[in-house]
């Protein structure tokens, strides 16, 4: 149905696709593997004519075509779901949909058709909701909704299951079955290869922008896969496994946070321990108070009740981030650009900025007036780099030229290098590539041996089993009791992502 | 003519240079386009308006080239902040600025002329009806068009499909870039229309509200237009309300002194703008909506990537 031949882009010398070629049948699941800037982002905005092919032919149905813009893509079949919902908040479902269909339909014939088809690939919507006021789950649907009303051949979704539940993952594999019955192709991006091998019929795999192979993904081992997208073995993870109960280094108490936003969530009455040598993974979907709840424990937004949140066992919930700093935590918020490091500066800048206070005696000199160190924080830059093994154009380059992955391990490697007795990380592995990814899973699994306690707050559950010693469950901003990583199940943690909070394990069991 | 009727009177003249404006600055600010230069374009729309008229002896004429002279100084506006992406709070300040100096020389062999008044345009038939026949039939075509105006872009803006895309280019540009809505070009008539609105504006007021030309004739009211599309929370129907309100303040003034009550004018004169700020407190009450109104792209730059 569609070809690609020796399509290219560049970004300057840059080569972002180098030479790809791909064949999509009719009817078939395929997959495009590959890591973080592998290229598959840029390979299939130019299918979808949001970017203009450096070099290279598309032909589709064997002709030769040129898409130069998304509805030129549209017209020839060709749907797109993106992985960062272009939906207007502000709109209804039904004026979202109408204003990706061709002029002349009305409002209330699109409402119509849409609840038709939604009901039809089993995607409930309702055409009048703000999309405002919807979970991101829906968001997708409508995303579906919106391309499959255009009646495309080729649906291309990008890293779909990422902002879903296991249960919400079924039911969208359940409409892509459908889709795949009906004769129509979908081009799958994900770089979870459990779901490619579940799923997918075939599998191109990217690295560096080139193909570095094609196969049926079900006759591969996801280490085999892995090994294709990453160019050698990835290490695994060693959990820590320790049973010691040390004492408890980090409580949240009663923890309850009204919400700043209309969209954000408020937390609910939130009660954790994490002690010495534990790592407790909160699992959840995005948007359920994650953000808000590492607010809260780091001290960007305080509390008013100083109990709420302890740290060492001393009172810390009305103080701020850096006064929890000075009492032994350690923080990594999720957004590494502009909120964990400030993209413009170098490196050893953005190592001064979060830790001038904690180690102010090193890195600045002459008292009140806080001289940087220069030469002592580049000392500290260099050891953080080697130590995580940070892959960087020059001694000491702006934050912002790093991949994701090696800014991600240096932002990490910042607060390890502390030896922080509390470390609280939102996403540490977000967007980074499976080396990157398994080097500061290992980091933090090392962390917690060392005896610190560790709070990582993830939607990656191969990621939370790969590190965690005890799991609890964030849904509606209320926190599930924290169960034993290897009495838990990805069913069992499903069934409380959906909400099913403050029910003791048996319970959910029995739900089950 | 009673007290009241007369009293109303001037309220309608002080507030439809108000609504149009704002209702123009509205559709600019529902593309993501924040134009400070409201006062500027319409300070250059009386000029253009006050000069033309005086030259070719219609003031029909005179409003054209107000408009198309509010048109054509906004486009400074739309291709400094749009086909060059510079700071858009910076150039429509600079627009106010530069516009106040320029209408100041285009105006200057008219200072002290006496201009000639619009006249109104009587409506058979409605114009009779007591009390409101006078009110809202008996007046020129400017106060027509200003209600013509705001029933027009509350329906383009919620019922059709160009109005749907604006709202959408206001709400996310790059998902709209994405869709193949043409978000630069969207944005530049948007910018237009509001210039244009502006420069109506303008005409009003040398030709309606005080026909002749004085050099910063506008006083203050291109900013007083920019509260109320904030106070509007960028609903027309709320704007067209709030225009007569904060015209009647405007006015309240004069009529104060004339019945000897004694209120600072300066307190009657920040008066639209403490209600803009008291509003802005109470539908903040209520952020679902006001999140729903508000073009969240508003004043941020647009680059398409490719």
């Amino acid at each position: 149905m569609l070809a690609v031949r020796s399509l290219t882009k560049l970004f300057g010398s840059f080569a972002a696709c180098n030479g790809i070629d791909l064949d999509i049948k009719s009817g078939e699941i395929h997959a495009l593997l590959g890591e973080n800037g592998a290229g598959k982002s840029t390979l299939v905005k130019m299918l979808f004519g949001v970017l203009a092919p450096s070099s290279g032919q598309i032909l589709w149905k064997g002709e030769p075509v040129r898409i130069t813009s998304p509805g030129a893509a549209r017209r020839i079949g060709i749907g797109m779901v993106f992985q960062h919902f272009s939906l207007f908040e502000a709109l209804t479902v039904a004026e979202n949909i109408a204003l990706s269909l061709s002029p002349g339909i009305s409002l209330s014939k699109v409402a119509e058709e849409a609840s038709r088809l939604s009901h039809l690939y089993g995607l409930p919507l309702d055409p009048n909701a703000h999309v405002a006021d919807l979970s991101v789950g829906e968001r997708q649907r409508i995303e579906i909704v919106r391309a499959l009303l255009q009646n495309p051949e080729l649906i291309i979704l990008d890293e779909p299951t990422s902002v879903l539940t296991p249960q919400e993952a079924d039911r969208l594999f359940e409409t892509l079955a459908k889709l795949k019955a009906e004769g129509r192709s979908v081009l799958y991006i994900s770089h979870r290869l459990e779901e490619v091998q579940r799923i997918c019929d075939r599998a191109t795999v990217l690295r560096h922008g080139k193909v570095t192979g094609a196969c049926n993904p079900r006759q591969e081992t996801p280490a085999s896969l892995a090994r294709m997208m990453v160019g050698r073995d990835v290490a695994s993870v060693s959990a820590a496994g320790t049973n010691t109960k040390g004492d408890v280094l980090l409580e949240a108490k009663h923890l309850t946070v009204p919400s700043r936003t209309p969209f954000a969530v408020a937390l609910k009455n939130v009660c954790l321990k994490v002690r010495s040598g534990e790592v407790l993974a909160i699992a959840g979907v995005a948007g359920n108070g994650q953000g808000e709840l590492f607010d809260a424990l780091s001290g960007e937004y305080p509390v008013t009740d100083p109990a709420a949140v302890s740290i060492r066992g001393k009172a810390a919930g009305n103080l701020g981030i850096t006064a929890r700093r000075l009492m032994g935590a350690g923080f990594v918020p999720e957004e590494r650009h502009g909120h964990a490091a400030v993209t413009t500066l170098p490196l050893s800048d953005n190592l001064v900025l979060a830790r001038s206070q904690s180690d102010r005696k090193t890195f600045l000199a002459g008292g009140l007036l806080g001289i940087i160190r220069q030469a002592v924080v580049r000392i500290a830059s260099k050891r953080i780099s080697e130590t995580m093994d940070v892959r960087k154009s020059g001694e000491n380059p702006a934050a912002g030229s790093l991949s994701g992955g090696n800014l991600q391990k240096y932002i990490v490697g910042r607060e390890l290098d502390r030896q922080p007795a509390v470390l609280i990380v939102n996403q540490p592995t977000w967007g980074v590539d499976a080396g990157a990814a398994s080097r500061i899973r290992q980091a933090l699994v090392d962390l917690a041996k060392s005896g610190s306690a560790v709070l990582v707050i993830s939607q990656d559950l191969d990621e939370i089993f790969e590190v965690a010693t005890e799991i609890a469950v964030i849904s509606e901003g209320r926190l599930s009791d924290a169960y034993p990583a290897h009495d838990l199940t990805r069913e069992k943690i499903g069934l409380l992502m959906g909400g099913m909070y403050g029910k003791t394990e048996g319970e959910v069991a029995d739900a089950h | 003519m009673g007290m009241i009727e007369a009293i109303l009177l001037t309220v309608i003249t002080a507030a439809t240079p108000l609504v149009l404006a704002s209702i123009g600055e509205l559709v600019t600010e529902r593309t993501g386009v924040l134009n400070l230069g409201v006062e500027g374009m319409m300070v250059m729309g009386a000029a253009i308006a006050f000069a033309v008229t005086q030259m070719t002896g219609s003031p029909y004429i005179g409003i054209l080239a107000g408009i198309a002279g509010g048109a054509l100084f906004s486009l400074l506006f739309g291709f400094l902040t749009l086909t060059l992406v510079a700071n858009q709070v910076a150039t429509g300040l600079a627009l106010t600025i530069l516009g106040l100096g320029i209408s100041g020389q285009i105006g200057e062999p008219y200072v002290g002329m006496s201009g000639t008044k619009l006249q109104p345009i009587v409506i058979p038939l409605l114009s009779d009806i007591p009390f409101l026949g006078p009110l809202l039939f008996k007046q020129d075509i400017i106060f027509y068009v200003s209600i013509a105006l705001v029933l027009g872009v509350n329906w383009f803006l919620f019922k059709s499909r160009a109005g749907l895309k604006i709202r959408a280019i206001g709400d996310n540009h790059g998902s709209a870039h994405a869709l193949g809505i043409h978000v630069i070009r969207t944005r530049y008539l948007a910018v237009m229309f509001g210039g244009a609105c502006a420069g109506l504006a303008g005409a009003q007021l040398s030709l309606v509200y005080t026909p002749q030309w004085v050099e910063n004739m506008s006083a203050g009211r291109g900013w007083i237009a920019l509260a109320l599309v904030v106070f509007a929370s960028w609903r027309p129907w709320r704007l067209l309300a709030g225009g007569y309100l904060f015209g009647a303040v405007s006015i309240s003034q004069l009529h104060a002194q004339a019945a000897g009550i004694h209120i600072p004018s300066q307190f009657l004169s920040a008066l639209p703008y403490i209600a803009t700020v008291v509003v802005l407190i109470l539908i903040s009450h209520n952020r679902r909506m006001t999140q729903i109104n508000t073009p969240a792209c508003l004043g941020k730059p647009f680059v398409p990537d490719r």
